[in-house]
């Protein structure tokens, strides 16, 4: 059950997928890596200082474009109605878009950020340390972006409101993981990872419980 | 005989208002009952307290089966075509694809298999609602107004599916403020009950 929840969820969130726009979010990241140098100008160390933090930014902001899709249309078509009915809990729902909304973003993500490297001239070691990051805080990020797309489906204007959320949430994942191209130790790195499955671990449990709020409503 | 789906002194607060209280219900193999009442009595949150969606404001809820829901949301995916989003359906309730064929054959959907669900017109959906209902094979069904939008075969079609439904031994509750054709069924006015 949980293959065919994972299934449809992929069918309908992978790029090409049947809610379409999923290319979007990577169009939008590789596009942010593109207009940045030429905002600052041709000064190649600045670019390879400052290259990292603006990779995280532009994979945090890519992260939001997709959220009106994870949750709303299938609160609105009664999907988790009629799982609800079945015996499949909010919980289980939840925690298989996770997954699905992850590899539908993530993968691509790390794939372009080479790309995103090269035009922002980052040297092999930022960029191993920008992947491994982005590795440990992009589960982090799918996680609170189904959270607040399931807190905000079942309100009016929900997907400006998704966006404003999802900043002050995911700071802590950018303070680690980006902080992690300033320290080389590798601390930063572990404190994202660790968030990451914290919001992973709740996420399940806070949305089941939006999505059981929404019914009320 | 036991019943297979039993309410209890059900009470119903939508926001500050009190929508009906005192309300007892119980239905046994075969048995049906038809909810009826004007718009906004609370048909639709009877329904969803008796299908476990809602909780009551009072009074519980016992099932001893498992529940067929349709309501006016029909959870088929508009950009999919018909017959993936059934399958969707049919694979998690375990039944096959030449059932669930012969289920939208039967509810004169056989020609709309590869048009996308958005397409469908409000009683075609309707019609692939109850085909998803058919496929689950629950005992209990719940039916919201469930004849909206049908024209008059499809009425006649509902109202034979509910008869045969409940001759294999399930149990039907109908909320719908239309008139409905139930044998022996029993009516229950939530203008009865109302606060």
């Amino acid at each position: 059950m949980i293959g065919r929840l994972l299934l449809r969820d992929l069918a309908l969130l992978m790029p090409g997928g049947r809610r379409g726009g999923a290319l979007l979010p990577l169009l939008f990241f590789l596009a942010v890596a593109m207009l940045y140098p030429f905002a600052v100008g041709p000064d190649a160390p600045l670019l390879a200082r400052t290259g990292g933090g603006v990779i995280w930014v532009a994979a945090l902001l890519a992260a939001i474009l997709p959220l009106d899709r994870l949750v709303a249309p299938d609160l609105a078509e009664g999907v988790f109605d009629q799982l609800a009915v079945r015996g499949v809990a909010e919980e289980l729902a939840i925690a298989v878009r996770m997954l699905a909304h992850w590899l539908s973003f993530a993968p691509l993500l790390l794939l372009a950020t080479f790309a995103a490297a090269a035009l922002l001239g980052l040297g092999q070691e930022t960029l191993r340390t920008v992947l491994l990051g982005l590795l440990a805080g992009t589960p982090g990020l799918a996680a609170i972006g189904v959270l607040i797309a399931a807190l905000t489906a079942s309100l009016r204007g929900g997907a400006a409101l998704a966006g404003l959320l999802l900043i002050p949430l995911s700071v802590p994942i950018l303070i680690f993981g980006a902080g992690a191209l300033a320290r080389p130790d590798g601390g930063g790195l572990a404190f994202a990872a660790a968030i990451s499955l914290l919001l992973v671990a709740v996420t399940p449990f806070a949305a089941g419980a939006a999505i059981r709020a929404a019914r009320e409503s | 005989m036991q019943a297979m789906l039993a309410a209890r002194d059900l009470a119903c607060r939508r926001g500050e208002r009190l929508l009906f209280r005192g309300l007892s219900l119980a239905l046994s193999r075969g048995e049906a009952c038809h909810v009826a009442g004007p718009n906004g009595i609370g048909k639709t949150s009877l329904i969803r307290i008796l299908a476990g969606l809602l909780r009551p404001f009072h009074g519980s809820v016992e099932c001893r089966a498992s529940i067929g829901l349709l309501d006016e949301r029909h959870a088929l995916d508009p950009q999919v075509p018909l017959d993936r989003a059934l399958a969707f359906w049919s694979e998690l309730d375990g039944s096959g694809a030449s059932l669930m064929a012969a289920h939208r054959e039967r509810l004169g959907l056989a020609d709309l298999a590869d048009v996308p669900v958005r397409y469908l017109s409000t009683g075609q959906r309707k019609r692939a609602a109850l085909a998803r209902l058919l496929g689950q094979r629950a005992p209990v069904w719940l039916l919201d107004e469930p004849l909206n939008g049908l024209d008059t075969a499809g009425t006649e079609l509902v109202e034979t599916l509910i008869a045969e439904h409940r001759a294999a031994g399930g149990a039907c509750v109908v909320a719908s403020h239309q008139p409905i054709r139930l044998t022996e069924g029993t009516r229950l006015e939530i203008t009865d009950f109302a606060a």
